[in-house]
């Protein structure tokens, strides 16, 4: 456009900002594979024995499959319940919408860790025992407004006549919700997992202070942190995990735009 | 009166109450609950293993006169304004960007800014202990260069390395909500006011700044609000001189076992962190108001 381009600088400024942010980032895999047990330069030589020495790692092999299961749990559980509000909001006109809402995007606007203790506090009070069931049930409110922002956006762009066309045109109400309504919202409701997924795969804090005796992947590296000998094992995990993401997202990204391509090819709400 | 009642059940208010009840009484549970309980809390008191349940204000005159509760107070919300201000004003020439510059490939940018976000928090974290270390990689460059001839001690465990790791992990967050309302300006505004002969400033100040306002002021709020309480950087790069509220928080509900100043240093955290970010939004806006004239 005409008007911007004569910030000769912006450029310059956008290659040092991405150097910013992935230097520190690429210093992880680069570590990973050194033979030194220091992470300092010069590098030593190249080696694959850390990833090895990961996978022969049985508790580490357990807070993975733990934050598997948890990440599965927290992803469903909050997508249905944001699916729900988030259809209630978008379709329908309620008394107290806003503050129900407000009160759902809340923990975006609250310190984590307040989040943390105050639920701590009420569990430790009502005498559950901590286990990775209150992380699920503490991750489940943290993973919501990110949930319901994706799903809200996709929900908003959905045209509702096409749901009255295809009732008037005598398909059940059930037959309309699946045939009209879910591949429309699918990308959306996909996304949707996938973002709470990683959220909760990553979640530190609330695991931290919520988890019994088994803990999960966040928390486990949190453990080794402080073991300096056990750095470049973190290391691998670390690149191993930022790999799988990377992956997951790219696939997710591809997968949304197949659906977006595919809705607009059929006249849909976007056409 | 049946009638009545199923007339308003078949309602649409009736209707999207019904359909939002599951999540919003599964957020008051989970949120709003033990919200009110760590306020009943804060005003409780700790005497040995039992919780005293009358109504006293020790634990806030405990918090707020205690120099070390003031100083790690103090020392927090400078933090998170350092950082706040820091990342929106790195975050908004790429938001600038993309958005003016960024054609067909917006959707590429907005991803190549994500993808640093996939890797473990505590690992983004830690990959700045690795840069700024005694051993770390920017002491290794500047000896190799000659510039010094020790390695600087002084990089990590302080505030400072607190606030740029602290930007490094929540820039990108700031980026979206810009780039977002940037999105929304109506472009043949700008043009109109070039053909009128506005210059670039003029542009900026009268047009773009004030429109993307929305923005700037939400990006300010999601970064402020959480880089208060964080508990990971201070305690993996901050050293002593870099301990934040999150930390005494931490200690009063494990080791120290008094969960009523633990509760009472909470509902302080979040009256502060509000007041400032309400501030910080006023000024904005008078800012906004005020380049614009």
């Amino acid at each position: 456009m005409r008007l911007l381009s004569r910030i000769r600088w912006l450029p310059v400024y956008l290659g040092a900002f991405m150097v910013f942010l992935y230097f520190p980032i690429l210093l992880l895999p680069l570590f990973s594979f050194n033979t030194g047990v220091v992470a300092a330069f010069p590098l030593k030589g190249f080696t694959t024995r850390w990833y090895v020495q990961l996978f022969d790692n049985q508790v580490m092999l357990g807070a993975a499959w733990n934050s598997l299961m948890v990440g599965l749990a927290v992803s469903i559980t909050s997508t249905v319940l944001a699916i729900c509000a988030a259809r209630a909001i978008t379709r329908y006109k309620f008394p107290g919408q806003k503050p129900a809402t407000g009160l759902i995007m809340a923990p975006l606007f609250l310190p984590e860790i307040i989040v943390a203790v105050s639920m701590l506090l009420v569990l430790l009070q009502i005498g559950i025992q901590l286990s990775l069931l209150t992380v699920i049930l503490g991750q489940i409110v943290f993973c919501l407004p990110y949930s319901m922002s994706v799903l809200i956006a996709g929900f908003e762009g959905f045209d509702r006549s096409l749901e009255e066309a295809s009732l008037d045109l005598g398909e059940t109400a059930m037959g309309t919700f699946r045939r009209v309504t879910l591949p429309v919202v699918a990308p959306a409701i996909l996304s949707s997992l996938l973002v709470s997924f990683t959220i909760s795969l990553d979640e530190f804090l609330l695991a931290f202070f919520l988890s019994g005796t088994e803990t999960t992947l966040p928390v486990y590296i949190w453990g080794q942190l402080r073991f300096a000998a056990k750095l470049p094992e973190v290391l691998a995990l670390g690149s191993l995990m930022m790999t799988a993401s990377v992956i997951l997202l790219t696939v997710a990204e591809i997968v949304r735009r197949r659906a977006e391509k595919r809705v607009m090819a059929r006249g849909g709400p976007n056409a | 009166m049946s009638g009545r009642v199923r007339r308003w059940a078949g309602s649409e208010a009736a209707r999207g109450l019904a359909l939002i009840s599951p999540t919003l009484l599964y957020a008051m549970a989970m949120l709003l609950l033990p919200v009110i309980i760590i306020i009943l809390f804060s005003f409780w008191k700790q005497t040995f293993l039992t919780v005293d349940h009358s109504f006293r204000l020790d634990n806030y005159r405990a918090a707020l006169t205690q120099p070390i509760y003031r100083d790690l107070f103090l020392r927090s919300l400078w933090i998170s304004l350092t950082v706040s201000v820091a990342t929106v004003v790195m975050a908004y020439p790429v938001a600038w960007y993309i958005s003016f510059h960024g054609g067909r490939n917006k959707n590429l940018w907005l991803f190549l800014i994500t993808v640093p976000f996939l890797t473990s928090y505590l690992l983004r974290v830690m990959s700045w202990k690795l840069v700024l270390g005694y051993n770390g990689v920017l002491n290794s460059l500047l000896l190799w260069l000659g510039l010094i001839h020790s390695p600087i001690e002084s990089l990590l465990y302080n505030a400072d390395s607190v606030i740029i790791t602290l930007v490094h992990s929540w820039v990108a967050f700031a980026i979206l909500p810009i780039f977002v309302s940037l999105e929304k300006i109506d472009r043949s505004l700008v043009e109109a006011g070039q053909d009128l002969g506005d210059g670039l400033f003029r542009s900026l100040t009268k047009i773009v700044l004030p429109l993307s306002l929305p923005g700037v002021t939400s990006a300010f709020l999601i970064v402020m609000i959480p880089t208060v309480g964080d508990y990971v950087t201070p305690k993996l790069v901050g050293g002593t001189e870099g301990v934040m509220i999150a930390s005494a928080i931490e200690v009063n509900f494990g080791r120290a076992m008094n969960w009523p100043l633990g509760a009472a240093l909470s509902v302080t955290t979040m009256v502060l962190v509000a007041s400032a970010a309400g501030l910080m939004v006023l000024a904005l806006r008078l800012a906004v108001r005020g380049v614009r004239r």
